[in-house]
């Protein structure tokens, strides 16, 4: 692999972890911490917002996040041909 | 079935279980010595790392801990599952790539210097150490509450069936045992947490009935919480009534929480017993998906965690509120049977002293003993219900009067050890004997999986990274002296030594093992995760910033927690509010601004050490580890 298609495929690589890791701090930092008091406006159930998301919503979000980097990884190394 | 011989049968079985894996995964080289040969499927590594991690802590303390603190206990929930993304995008599939056995070898290799490894492998055996001494104290506790053993006798076996399979079968043992281990540990906390579930909300799911309502009134001391209330809502009136203030509103102040919740983050992401798994898998792909794995099985039980700290709680104020203690204790309540209060009295996690003089238990916010909080028994000695008599219980009739603004008029009588909510949850809740049996060998398989996986972290060091990387390195060709099976013999006398000292620490505890938590995760927040992260997408970053930045990291937030924690500073000093739980954020941002200082002012690191960065950048070509 040449040093050009190199360097592309590690740029889109840090711009995916870049983007997903928005949503990750989004979700515990933004929704479960700072913004926890204005989130528990809104209910659901028993639950207000800001504390599900602190105590259950940023965990399920954590795991798709990983199984969407490790999906959109593998896409990236089919097309720049260095999967294993 | 008698629920002592249910005990003796099912940690029996599993301490079969575990053996028998270790002698059918014995291990013949050093690669499967210290990674399991490296071609341990994806999801199995996945369900290994769960059982690595989820400790001691997470198992039998982590519930306790959010039920009391309520909201804020978020931090812990997202701070240990959220590392799992930085660790499957930012650390894991390069270091695969990198092919090495070790965190170390990394740092050692990433900055061609041998003082850089040394300093790794400080940190390792320092931050496994000072996790593994809490492990061993686990095991102690549940042997000897479960299985009426002296704690001493109880870490003698614990030490003894963690070295039969970790000296045997190193980390492809360990990997096999902790899948069972994991099955044990999830079956164990699930069963009851059901159980609990259909009972508080009439819901299957905990995670869903957390949100549920409750089919029951009960009074809170202050007044009646109808039945069909949220339970959410219920907790939030009656801890309000109680004077601890609503439970699902945070009391713990954004920045702290922020604070805690990054150090215990990237913690998790620089743990090298953690990293150390990622080295197993075939492939980098592996190494990813296995990330996502191992999060979905700590999932289950995280999720479940916070729905059992509400029922607990729910159930300890219904139960005992305004309950006749002696009539408690003896078994006459109907439906609500105390014995169980009487067997963890004895074992000093639960404490009643009778303030009011009224015979029955009061349960609010406040101290009932002076001091720490814990009941200090007064040698045998009982009261006048039968409770034991304690030398530090707060004065009798002599009640502050903010004490009775605060709290409803309610004088708090009781003392309530965190661990209590999920090793007596199934008695309080008046479950069937086998569920209370199973939760004991759940939690000897959580602390026995991350000891063991702790110990093989620390026989790793010593033997690879200390002696066959720097102590018996031929400095013509850079390669160990070592003989590979000199090597292995010397992984297998280190683990025994290792287990030696743990099982010295959890005898003889350094009286501060919930404290020294907050050092591991503080120092492997400060020091391995920039430094990794560094290596693998600053390729600029040389041997002279790494190192500068490791130590400033490192020195700073251990004098911060020393001075703090052990040397009596005062809180009015903390740097920006920030206790010591939550310093290695500090410490982290520290070292990465020295790290891009220092590296700016000296020469970049050379040509073999840039095609190395890039060659871990590219998955292709990951083959199996190299010695």
């Amino acid at each position: 692999m040449n040093k050009e298609a190199a360097e592309a495929y590690w740029k889109e690589n840090v711009s995916l972890i870049l983007k997903l890791l928005v949503v990750w701090f989004a979700v515990s930092y933004g929704c479960g911490i700072i913004f926890i008091d204005e989130l528990n406006a809104i209910t659901f159930g028993g639950f207000k917002l800001g504390f599900w998301f602190a105590q259950q919503g940023a965990i399920y979000v954590f795991m798709v996040l990983i199984f969407v980097y490790a999906k959109r990884m593998e896409a990236l190394e089919e097309k720049y041909d260095i999967h294993e | 079935m008698e629920l002592q011989s249910l005990i003796y049968l099912f940690v029996g079985l599993s301490f079969a279980l575990y053996i028998g894996i270790a002698i059918w995964a014995r291990a013949g080289t050093t690669k499967e010595f210290y990674i399991a040969g490296g071609g341990v499927h994806p999801i199995v590594n996945g369900m290994a790392t769960g059982a690595d991690w989820m400790s001691a802590a997470s198992f039998i303390s982590l519930a306790g801990i959010v039920s009391l603190k309520g909201s804020d206990g978020g931090a812990y929930l997202m701070g240990w599952t959220g590392g799992y993304v930085l660790l499957a995008m930012l650390l894991a599939p390069y270091l695969r790539k990198f092919g090495k056995f070790t965190v170390p070898d990394f740092v050692g290799d990433r900055y061609y210097s041998d003082f850089a490894r040394t300093v790794a492998v400080i940190c390792v055996i320092f931050i496994s150490f000072t996790y593994v001494a809490g492990q061993m104290r686990g095991v102690g506790i549940v042997f000897s509450r479960f299985l009426q053993v002296d704690v001493n006798m109880g870490i003698y076996i614990g030490m003894f069936i963690v070295f039969i399979y970790a000296v045997l079968g190193g980390m492809k043992g360990v990997t096999y045992t902790q899948v069972a281990q994991y099955c044990v540990m999830i079956f164990a906390f699930t069963v009851p947490a059901i159980f609990l579930s259909l009972q508080v909300t009439q819901t299957f799911l905990p995670q869903i009935g957390f949100g549920g309502t409750i089919p029951f009134q009960f009074d809170d001391g202050v007044k009646m919480i109808e039945s069909g209330s949220y339970l959410l809502h219920a907790l939030d009136t009656s801890m309000t009534d109680l004077g601890f203030g609503a439970y699902t509103v945070s009391h713990g102040g954004t920045w702290n929480v922020f604070m805690l919740t990054t150090a215990l983050m990237l913690g998790t992401a620089g743990l090298p017993h953690v990293i150390v798994r990622f080295f197993t898998t075939p492939t980098v792909k592996g190494a990813r998906i296995s990330a996502g794995w191992a999060l979905v099985f700590i999932a289950i039980l995280y999720t479940q965690i916070p729905a059992v700290a509400s029922f607990a709680r729910i159930n300890l104020i219904k139960n005992l509120q305004n309950v006749d203690y002696a009539k408690f204790v003896s078994g006459e309540i109907a439906g609500n049977n105390g014995t169980w209060f009487k067997n963890w009295e004895n074992s000093g996690l639960i404490g009643w002293t009778d303030r009011n003089g009224d015979g029955k238990m009061q349960f609010a916010s406040g101290k009932a003993f002076e001091g720490k909080g814990k009941p200090k028994y007064d040698g045998q000695k009982r009261g006048a219900s039968g409770e034991r008599l304690t030398t530090n219980s707060m004065p009798q009739h002599n009640v502050s009067s903010e004490e009775m603004r605060s709290n409803g008029k309610i004088v708090n009588e009781l003392y309530l050890d965190r661990d209590i909510i999920v090793l007596a949850n199934p008695e309080i809740a008046g479950l069937p004997n086998w569920v209370i049996a199973i939760i004991a060998a759940g939690g000897l398989a959580a602390a026995l999986s991350t000891a063991a996986g702790l110990l093989l972290t620390i026989s790793t060091s010593i033997a690879h990274d200390l002696l066959g990387q720097v102590l018996f390195k031929d400095p013509a060709t850079g390669k160990s002296t070592l003989s590979e099976k000199a090597e292995l013999v010397a992984a297998r006398l280190a683990a025994v030594v290792a287990i030696v000292v743990a099982g010295y620490l959890g005898i003889h505890p350094p009286g501060f093992v919930a404290q020294v938590v907050a050092f591991a995760f503080g120092l492997a927040a400060a020091s391995f995760f920039p430094a990794i992260v560094m290596g693998i997408f600053y390729k600029r970053m040389n041997k002279e910033g790494a190192i500068a930045g490791m130590l400033s990291g490192l020195i700073f937030t251990f004098g911060y927690i020393v001075y703090f924690v052990f040397m009596g500073g005062d809180k009015a000093d903390y740097l920006w509010g920030i206790a010591p739980t939550g310093i290695g954020t500090i410490g982290m941002i520290l070292h990465f601004i020295v790290a891009l200082v220092v590296s700016k002012m000296t020469p970049p690191p050379p040509q073999h050490i840039q095609d190395l960065v890039e060659s871990i950048r590219i998955p292709r070509g990951a083959g199996g580890a190299t010695h």
